[in-house]
């Protein structure tokens, strides 16, 4: 128990009661982006199927399912069946998207390392509802450890868009990539801080921002935040590059190492455990790279739990004026 | 190939290199499973002599039909049988489980030809061989699906999420063989976590049952005669077989679960197959 009577790892009660309002966020969902980038690919790619355990509504897997009955299974609530599954589907040489909660298939790690890495299937595992952000469902639904996880298995690779336009390029990359894939997708609709026209580059990340003073990497959901985050800290006089990590491995070594040789300090952004998350990975990267100052934000190894998801962006400082009072405090 | 005199005799007599060959390796390796590949042996030689569809010159001839060891820790005695089928030398064998061999102590899948699917973590080779056989399904149903199990691995959960699915998809293309010795490494299956009535649990999960003896090779090859006549449902056969079998010292002992015979240990068993086996030749 923490002192203040809460479980330990809970935010204080004060901090949530104070966030009330809930305002209309504009974009896309990438998990609806991902629904129907799918759906859309499989008309052209005949090899793909999918597969979902009785989340078809919430992982928008359903609208494949709708279009291509025959290539999709629903394995009922079985992750561990539905993983093994297709790995056999891969072997056999379809291109499996195998979709859940990404808490859900963190829980089912062994069969990911064994049935799915090992062999280096062509299995793609979509794990949505990823983060704090998914609000009122509360901890046990949300996927927190699930990068951490994911980038310990050789042969995986770990992609987490930005926005929609993101997401469709990294569905489209994925049909022809080697070897598995971890997706992880969001439930919350997502600000575009991509361009028109934007292509997808498996393993580059891309600076969405210039700046001197300091580089904030961010990845998934918060990315959007984060480039509110920068225009609010210029206010300041603070000149920030912002860099989106959508390929968290294999990570754009060269790009964090110049950001870190040109402005010195780093902040790390995700929607996850600050512990072998975005920030494990940069802080692996540029440790054995280009040493310099960095802060890691996220989920500061506690648990989540219910609240709106603005209340909750709120408490975690996860907004753009959350963000802001971090950098501002790093940079000091 | 059916089972006729002649080569039910020849299967008789090889039941004996098998064992030999893949005790051989097990003892090379000093360590292993020699009681699981024992029990294992007559079903695996009936699988790739007379009822799978496979070109061992070929390996990855698309239209194969796959065989999945989910018991992953009985592979000595695949290897030994891929070896003797031609997929690669019988040299390879003591190489088990010694640093750069492509025989690792459970399957690994991209080594070797023949293995088709890495297994070990016990539970996950019955659901990747569904998969195979759902991709079968799609693909017009151009091959079949092996999958053998065991009874200490059928107390995994995963094992019962796979029972569930399979016959939800009609899956008549795969046919799964539980190598029911009745052992497990800590003890007797029944005592450590019985999991009986096994055949009255999978017909209750939808599935075409047949008991046998899994030593018995005209009831072998009958159940999978019958496995690829029935429709619309997959097939499970229960193979009743005996930890150890055919070297009197090791049968039915919990103890040769996951022990490697010394030097000693090895040339008696060799001794009492050489010896059984030269009364079959004679009998033929």
């Amino acid at each position: 128990m923490a002192g203040d009577g809460t479980p330990a790892g809970l935010a204080s009660r004060d901090v949530i009661l104070t966030v009330a309002s809930r305002d209309v966020i504009p974009g896309v969902a990438s998990r609806d982006a991902f629904g129907d980038a799918l759906a859309r690919l499989g008309e052209t790619h005949p090899e793909v199927v999918v597969l979902d355990a009785d989340l078809a509504e919430s992982t928008r897997s359903r609208k494949f399912a709708k279009k291509f009955p025959e290539r999709f299974f629903d394995m009922g609530i079985a992750e561990a069946n539905m993983l093994g599954v297709a790995a056999g589907l891969s072997l056999a040489g379809k291109i499996p998207f195998c979709c859940s909660f990404a808490c859900f298939i963190t829980g089912r790690f062994d069969q990911v390392k064994m049935s799915i890495c090992y062999s280096a299937t062509n299995v793609r595992i979509v794990g949505s509802h990823c983060g704090v952000a998914i609000g009122e469902d509360g901890y046990s639904q949300m996927g927190l450890e699930d990068i951490a996880l994911m980038r310990t298995l050789p042969t995986m690779s770990v992609i987490q868009p930005a926005d929609d336009l993101e997401t469709v390029g990294a569905v489209e990359y994925l049909l022809a990539h080697k070897g598995p894939a971890f997706l992880r997708t969001t439930r919350q609709k997502l600000d575009r801080v991509n361009k028109d026209g934007y292509v997808f580059q498996f393993g580059k990340g891309v600076t969405l921002v210039d700046g001197n003073d300091l580089t904030i990497v961010a990845t998934g959901g918060t990315v959007g935040p984060a480039v509110k985050a920068a225009a609010l800290l210029a206010k300041d006089g603070l000149s920030v590059r912002v860099i989106n990590i959508h390929t968290i491995k294999p990570i754009d070594v060269e790009l964090l190492a110049k950001a870190a040789r040109e402005t010195k300090r780093i902040l790390t952004i995700e929607d996850h455990q600050i512990t072998g998350g975005l920030g494990g990975a940069v802080c692996e990267a540029l440790a054995e790279r280009e040493p310099v100052r960095i802060r890691r934000h996220g989920i500061p190894d506690v648990f989540g739990e219910s609240g709106t998801p603005e209340a909750l962006y709120a408490h975690f400082k996860l907004d753009a004026p959350g963000i802001a009072a971090v950098a501002r405090d790093f940079v000091g | 190939m059916t089972l006729d005199g002649p080569t039910l005799a020849t299967f008789r007599r090889r039941a004996f290199d098998l064992r030999i060959d893949n005790l051989d390796a097990i003892a090379s390796a000093q360590s292993g499973h020699p009681g699981g590949t024992l029990s294992a042996m007559d079903l695996l030689q009936t699988l790739f002599f007379l009822e799978m569809r496979h070109r061992p010159a070929e390996p990855h001839w698309a239209d194969r039909d796959r065989f999945v060891l989910s018991k992953g820790h009985a592979v000595p005695a695949l290897y030994t049988v891929l070896a003797h089928a031609g997929y690669f030398s019988r040299e390879l064998l003591p190489t088990l489980r010694h640093l750069g061999s492509p025989l690792q102590g459970h399957p690994a899948d991209f080594l070797l030809p023949g293995i088709e699917a890495s297994t070990g973590s016990l539970g996950q080779g019955f659901s990747i061989g569904i998969g195979m056989a759902l991709a079968s399904k799609l693909d017009g149903d151009k091959f079949r699906t092996y999958v053998m199990i065991g009874d200490g691995e059928s107390q995994e959960g995963q094992i019962w999420e796979a029972a569930m699915s399979a016959p939800k998809f009609g899956l008549d293309n795969l046919c799964v063989i539980l190598d029911h010795n009745k052992i497990q490494l800590d003890g007797s299956v029944v005592e450590i976590m019985n999991i009986e009535p096994f055949a009255d649990k999978m017909r209750a999960f939808n599935w075409n049952v047949l008991t046998i003896d899994g030593h018995d090779y005209p009831q072998i090859a009958g159940a999978f005669a019958e496995a690829r006549a029935a429709k619309g449902k997959p097939t499970f056969i229960v193979a009743q077989t005996i930890k150890g079998k055919g070297v009197s010292f090791m049968e039915g002992k919990v103890a040769w679960h996951g022990v490697a015979p010394n030097k000693e240990q090895l040339a008696a068993a060799v001794a009492e197959l050489r010896a059984a086996q030269a009364l079959v030749k004679e009998a033929a």
